[in-house]
């Protein structure tokens, strides 16, 4: 048992430690994050450059295999590439639907021409791309998609509404599902599609966040034309399509999750008090802590026995499947005991409380949608109970049923 | 990044689970739980003789020399299992104790004997928590006097003992030391007290002493805890699982209802979360590691929470038959304290816990 590289890793390791000294700026604690005072237009160029940048030097897609514009390398380089880059300050999230789920969903179904059309330019940065799954009246019932679409010669007629589409307002194009037969079950009558979101009768309007922010948005879809060529599978085979979707989340393994708060509370903790003495003196105060480590290194190393199965060419364990559960409860308990270590002072905008708190603000104000996002907690736990554990799936009164049956 | 235990390592544990399943049976166990006997002895004759319960005492001294990553995964068996063999007492506490701390002379008189199964170990190294106003050991060089609480101190033929500053090593049948066996609310794990009056015993008098022993000793039993922690909370998920989907109500099976789903799947999360915790800790014992004392308590806690939750909620899923004595899921309920405060409780190890996060993060 050890967590060295092989040395194959570990020569990896060092060429992309080059590259990226060479390229980037060192962060200078985990806490920093890329330009906080960038527009988003000025945000979106910088991670469209950083992407080319690292196209050019042919990071962008190291695990897609050659043909379609990537190395074929190991998933192991692909975490060996994350963790390296975690390292330096650039632009985040940008390009995360696009490389993560988007163009590996393209790369598997889409024609060879129409591949060869956008993989090379995705993996640039030319396009970004974005997920349109979620509808009003379909979230977690995915299968409850009712954006219509219609054939139309060689064409297919689009018209219906998706909601919180990460990145819409300044994506290029989407994955996009939508209804092609009404008189199928729910699942059975979808299919999958390439949208252009420039396209007439596409309207993108960013939603305003909890956050603060406008990231995600509620996009309208208006007789918008799709050439039948930009179907991705068969008609009706949108299901399975959208599950290989997420297969890809699968393998990649954590991502972008904080596994090191529990330093950034210590550190907030040192500069508190408590009755007049240091907090970090306090039983309360310590304990909290303690279970801020259990948690967020319980993320790191559960990561890492998904890195030790990628690196004996494995697949995941089923462990993996409880990531997001330990670590979005996790980021919200400590965000919110970091703000309550300051009392009523714990309320103060982190520009009157100080730059140290600003991190932590962040992310009590994102915790609830990490929990949402991507399957919420209560659909993990379903599917922990049922794909781990075994038990009988959620009793359902609509699945042979066709879907213009269906109660609304 | 190799972060997982070998395919040998697996090919031992499967061999372990082996034996433990066709002998520590429910029927075995439960000859401790009636009170019929101190610990299983078969259970522990095989467990020796295999060379699983000494995987990590060096072969010189009779062990089978192969290393703590392999304990851990007899250990895992043994919770598993619900072994009720001196084990933790033994092995994890007075075996490492002596083998980390004795003198050649003291390693050579001892070591040989309890691998070999003609000497029951057990070991008393101090802790946070008390209640009862004792008489504390103590040691002045060549006697102890005082009273102390010892795991398996019925069966006991030799006890390592922390009395202040020192470690000692003390014979149950010297002169001055008498014993009393104690009501505990896990039968099959006893305890004993024995009261010392000017008891002879000797100071192990190794490399590593006094102090600084029993904090390295208490940290490697922490992670052998948490593997036997982490068998029996698994084992108390299946079973749970198990009968929920054999049980129906309202014409259904109970393992369909969502409010069993999630819970079983909380189990499985806090069990999951507790294994990766213990994996850094056999890690940490296994390389001696300077993150031992900060991997050991946070996988003491993890697995400490995991185990007891797994066992209380098994009873739940299972509904009234869950609550009676034929039924295992009690056995569990014990072990699972019992193992929980066998060198302090969670609270004491999460105490320990911060103080080591506070410092590795200054
Ligand atoms: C920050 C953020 C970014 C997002 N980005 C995208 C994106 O880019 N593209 C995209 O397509 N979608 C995106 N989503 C949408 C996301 O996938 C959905 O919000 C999510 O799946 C939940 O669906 P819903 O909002 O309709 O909630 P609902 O499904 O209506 O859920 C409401 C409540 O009911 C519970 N519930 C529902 N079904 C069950 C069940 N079977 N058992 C138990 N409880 C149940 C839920 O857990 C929840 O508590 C994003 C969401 C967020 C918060």
């Amino acid at each position: 048992m050890d967590f060295k590289d092989t040395a194959e890793e570990a020569a990896f390791r060092a060429e992309v430690r080059a590259w990226l000294e060479a390229n980037a700026t060192p962060r200078q604690s985990a806490e920093e994050t890329f330009g906080p005072d960038l527009t988003e237009d000025e945000r979106v160029a910088a991670a469209k450059d950083w992407q080319r940048k690292k196209a050019e030097a042919g990071y962008a897609a190291l695990t897609w295999p050659k043909e379609m514009g990537g190395r074929g390398a190991p998933p192991i380089q692909q975490v060996i590439y994350g963790q390296e880059e975690a390292r330096f300050l650039v632009p985040a999230r940008v390009f995360e639907n696009s490389l993560g789920q988007c163009l590996p969903t393209v790369g598997a179904w889409a024609s060879p021409e129409l591949a060869a059309q956008y993989l090379p330019r995705g993996i640039r940065g030319d396009d970004i791309w974005c997920q349109l799954f979620s509808e009003p009246a379909a979230g977690s019932d995915t299968g409850n998609i009712r954006t219509r679409a219609e054939r139309n010669g060689d064409e297919w007629v689009i018209n219906g509404q998706k909601v919180w589409t990460s990145g819409a307002h300044f994506c290029d194009y989407g994955i996009l599902l939508a209804r092609s037969d009404w008189d199928q079950p729910k699942q059975k009558g979808l299919t999958m599609f390439i949208l252009d979101l420039k396209a007439d009768g596409v309207d993108a309007r960013p939603i305003h966040q909890m956050s603060g922010e406008r990231e995600f948005c509620e996009v309208f879809l208006n007789d918008v034309r799709i050439p039948d060529t930009h179907r991705l599978g068969e008609v009706n085979q949108g299901w399975t399509v959208m599950l290989s979707t997420l297969m890809h989340e699968r393998m990649s393994i954590g991502g972008v999750l904080p596994t090191t708060l529990h330093e950034t509370l210590v550190k907030l903790a040192r500069n508190a008090t408590w009755n007049g003495a240091p907090a970090l003196d306090n039983d309360v105060v310590k304990a909290r802590i303690a279970d801020a480590y259990l948690s967020q290194k319980g993320v790191d190393l559960i990561i890492s026995r998904g890195i030790t199965a990628l690196s004996k060419g494995q697949e995941p364990g089923p462990e993996m499947s409880i990531l997001k559960l330990v670590a979005a409860r996790g980021i919200l308990d400590i965000a919110s005991f970091a703000m309550e270590l300051a009392g009523p002072e714990g309320m103060l905008g982190h520009e009157v409380l100080g730059d140290e708190y600003a991190f932590m603000q962040m992310m009590w104000l994102t915790a609830p949608g990490i929990r949402i996002a991507g399957g919420t907690e209560e659909i993990m736990r379903n599917t922990v109970a049922e794909y781990v554990l075994g038990l009988p799936r959620e009793a359902r009164t609509d699945k042979h049923v066709p879907f213009r049956e269906l109660e609304r | 990044m190799n972060f997982d235990f070998s395919d040998d390592q697996r090919l031992l544990q499967a061999e372990v689970q082996k034996m433990l399943a066709a002998t520590s049976t429910s029927a075995e166990v439960r000859r401790c739980l009636e009170g019929e006997a101190l610990y299983s002895q078969v259970t522990w004759r095989e467990l020796l003789g295999m060379g699983a319960a000494t995987a990590a005492l060096p072969a010189e001294y009779g062990g089978a020399g192969l290393g703590y990553l392999e304990l851990c995964l007899v250990a895992e068996e043994a919770g598993r299992h619900l072994a009720a063999v001196p084990l933790a007492s033994g092995i994890y506490l007075a075996a490492e104790a002596l083998s980390l701390g004795g003198s050649e002379a003291q390693k050579q008189a001892w070591l040989p004997r309890i691998t070999a199964g003609d000497c029951i170990a057990t070991a008393a190294l101090g802790g946070a928590e008390g209640y009862l106003a004792g008489d504390a050991p103590r040691f002045d060089g060549t006697a102890l006097s005082g009273s102390v609480l010892l795991p398996d101190g019925g069966a006991a033929d030799v006890a390592v003992i922390q009395a202040g500053d020192d470690v000692v090593l003390l014979e149950l049948s010297a002169a001055g030391v008498t014993r009393e066996p104690l009501v505990s609310l896990d039968p099959t794990r006893p305890y004993a007290r024995i009261r010392c009056d000017a008891a002879p015993a000797q100071a192990l008098s190794g490399a590593l002493a006094g102090k600084a022993l029993a904090a390295r000793v208490r940290n490697g039993a922490a992670v052998l805890l948490a593997f036997e922690q982490l068998g029996g909370a698994a084992r108390s998920l299946d079973t749970a699982r198990e009968y929920s989907l054999e049980r129906k109500a309202f014409g259904r099976q109970v393992g369909s209802f969502q409010a069993l789903k999630h819970k079983m799947a909380d189990i499985y999360t806090g069990n999951e979360l507790a294994r990766a915790h213990a994996f850094y800790g056999a890690w940490a014992l296994s390389t001696d590691a300077p993150e031992l004392p900060l991997a050991a308590a946070a996988a003491r806690v993890s697995a400490t929470r995991a185990y007891t939750v797994a066992a209380e909620e098994s009873i739940e899923i299972h509904g009234g038959i869950g609550f009676t004595w034929e039924m295992d899921c009690h056995l569990h309920y014990r072990r699972a304290r019992y193992l929980g405060q066998l060198i302090g409780s969670e609270h004491a190890w999460r105490a320990q816990l911060a103080d080591a996060v506070i410092t590795e993060a200054a």
